[in-house]
Order: structure tokens, then sequence, then C-alpha cells
């Protein structure tokens, strides 16, 4: 199990594929994603990182909460979210996750905060049917109808769908479609809706429902990884030029003196032409 | 710019589509390409263009209403996608409204569209 991610939903746009086809998706954003802290079995009885993104006012944050920011030596976040994971996984605090985390196709689960409704009705709320428009219904078409029986039990069973408050819980869409990933930007876009309103923030974990992706990345894609190896590329690109620049050198050198043997050749024959010529 | 216009616009540059300026009222063709079994070809679909959706974004699309064989046809075509080959102005119409959905109710002389004499294209967006 590794850490999933907080992001910030965007909004919705649509990718136009090659074959013709057009994709729904989800543009999701990951703002400075940073662990906080680490939760280990020895100190709390479970393993975990705390991850923080976005940027918080540091006047506007607690003291308890700028001394645990401090602590982790990380700007103030906006929102802080525990992702269960395995020892081996478990994050360096400092550390920032990037966008690669997630591979395109990858199937993931997005949790979020949906939109709230308010108090709605039943139609609206639990798709009743509600009831007929003429027949000598009057007032009340948009009714749930009846609750219940008569005398025996003479109650309403709990958990009867009636009207009320809708919207506004915490709700997973699961085996949703990993489309694209961009970690320059940090965006992650996702095949189809995800639950909460424009600039809400989500999680995004690795679906349960599929087999571990066996090219994940273990236990995150990371920024420094990401630096390092942008070193390291910039190294053997500097390596390669430095080679070539050498390769060409030594060419240029062998041409030179192959044209200078070719004259001293032609000299020589020449001369030897003369010679026979004084014969 | 925000974030999904930045992308819209990006993905729109990558398409590279060239949309010449029309607008509802105007007679256009479009080179649809359809796929039969293994080979595609471009279709043609003439016809009035009625409506204009969602401007020049990612997600615009048109509607182009034709007579076909005495029975009116619609179709709504996404500006931006990757079937249409390409799009042509066959004549440019003289209209007073956006959406010329009136012309569902109309029938032969009555459903026809006055030509602009002294159509102007609209200058390059800088």
């Amino acid at each position: 199990m590794r850490s999933g991610v907080i992001a910030k939903k965007i909004g919705m746009t649509r990718l136009f594929l090659e074959d013709g086809k057009q994709i729904p998706v989800t543009v999701l954003q990951l703002d400075n994603l940073q662990v906080v802290a680490q939760r280990t079995d020895e100190t709390n009885g479970y393993n975990a990182v705390q991850l923080g993104c976005g940027a918080a006012k540091a006047k506007r944050t607690s003291q308890a909460m700028r001394g645990h920011f401090s602590k982790a030596g990380v700007e103030p976040k906006r929102k802080v979210v525990e992702f269960r994971v395995a020892p081996e996984n478990l994050i360096e605090v400092g550390e920032e996750i990037i966008a690669d985390h997630y591979f395109e196709g990858q199937f993931v689960d997005v949790s979020g905060i949906t939109i709230g409704k308010g108090f709605a009705g039943g139609m609206k709320r639990h798709n009743f049917g509600g009831l007929r428009a003429t027949h000598g219904v009057s007032i009340s078409h948009r009714s749930h109808g009846s609750t219940g029986q008569c005398q025996n039990p003479g109650k309403v069973f709990k958990g009867k769908k009636m009207a009320g408050h809708m919207g506004s819980v915490r709700v997973t869409t699961q085996n949703l479609q990993v489309v694209k990933t961009d970690s320059d930007r940090g965006v992650i876009m996702i095949k189809g809706a995800v639950p909460g309103p424009k600039g809400s923030w989500v999680t995004v974990k690795d679906a349960v429902k599929k087999p571990f992706p066996e090219n994940a990345i273990l236990p995150a894609a990371l920024m420094s990884a990401k630096k390092e190896a942008q070193r390291a590329a910039e190294e053997a690109a500097v390596a390669a030029a430095a080679e070539a620049e050498a390769e060409a050198k030594r060419l240029a050198e062998e041409q030179a003196a192959a044209e200078a043997a070719a004259l001293a050749e032609a000299e020589a024959s020449t001369e030897a032409e003369k010679k026979e010529g004084e014969e | 710019m925000d974030l999904i216009a930045q992308l819209e616009a990006e993905q729109i540059a990558t398409l590279g589509k060239t949309i010449p300026d029309f607008k509802a009222g105007d007679t256009i063709r479009v080179g649809f390409k359809v796929t039969e079994g293994t080979r595609t070809r471009v279709q043609n679909y003439e016809g009035v263009c009625i409506s204009r959706k969602n401007g020049k974004g990612i997600a615009g699309s048109f509607t182009v209403r034709k007579i076909s064989f005495g029975e009116g046809v619609e179709r709504v075509f996404p500006l931006h996608s990757t079937n249409i080959d390409y799009i042509e102005v066959v004549r440019r119409g003289r209209v007073r409204r956006a959406k010329m959905y009136y012309l569902r109710s109309r029938r032969g002389k009555s459903a026809r569209i006055a030509e602009v004499s002294n159509y102007k294209a609209p200058k390059a967006e800088a």
C-alpha cells in the first residue's frame, strides 16, 4: 500500500483523441504537496504519512499548527490529510510528491465532499417518482407518498427514505481512469467526474478494486527523485557533448593527418616522375 | 488565464485546425471522416448552419441542417473534432438572429436565406 495524494479540483474539460473520440476529463492539480509528518508503528501504532497541500498564510495558521509545520520544515499548508501506507513505503518528511505518482491508464479512487444541495425532497434526494399530475392529486405532486403501514406496526421504520439534507457528504468514486499527467504543472487528468465543487480538495488513491499496478512508483514519485534524474540527464548530456566534441576533434585530426600523408605521397610521386623524366 | 483555459488553448493549438469564419445562416460544407471497416474516407455534408454553440472554445459545436430526400436532417458537429477534415463556407447568408431554428417549420421558398453582398472578413486576432 502506497500513499495517495491530495489534489485541488480545478474543473472539467474535454480531450479530443486521434481516432475522433472525445473524452470528458476532470483536471486535478497538486499544489506543493509535501510530507508533513510520519506515523509509525512504534510511536503511533500504525503506519501512515501525513501530507499537506496548498499554501496558508502563517498569521492565519494556529500556533500549534505553525509549530507542527516548522518541525517538519515546510511552509504552512492549507489542507492536511493522512494516508495509511505499508511500513516500507513511508516517505521522508519534507519530500514533495509530484503528478508522475500516477501513470496514464491507471485506475484510481477519488474522494471528495459533494456539492451541498440543502434540504431536498424525495424526488431529488432518492429519485422517488412523485404523485400523478391529475386524477385528483392536489398540491402534493412532488410528495413522497406513504411512509409505512397501519396500526401494525404503527410506526415509521428507521432508515425510511424521506426528504432531508442532501449533499455535503464525503463520497468516493471508484475505478476512475487517469488519462494524462503533467508533472511540470502538477496536473492529473481523470476521465469522468469527481465529487465536489471546483476549487475543493479531493484525495486520490490507487484503486482498491483493481490489482496493484506493477509499474507504479514506490514509495512515491518525488520531486527530489525527479531533480536527481534531471541532473543525471544533464550530466549525461554534457558528457555526451564532450565525447562528441572529442570524437569530432579526433576525426578532424585524422583527416588532417590523412590529407598531409596524401600530400606527401603526391609530392613524392611527382618527384619520382621528375626523376624519371630526367633520366 | 486560468489553468483550464490554458489547457484548452494548448489543445486547440496542438490540434492545429483551420476553422473558417462562419455563423448561423451560412451554407457550409463539412468533410467528415468516415471509417468503413479498415479504410477511412471523407464524406461531404453540406447544409445551412442553424446554430453555433459555446463559441470558439474546445467545447464549441455547430448544427448543420439540410433537406435530404425530402426529409429535414440535422447534424451536430464538435468544432474541434478530429473527425472533421475540413469546413468550407459555400455561401454567406444575411440573417438577423443567432439561431435559425425557425427554418425547421419552413419548407421550400420560405426557407430561403438571402446572401450577404458586402461580407467583410473579421480582423485576425492579435
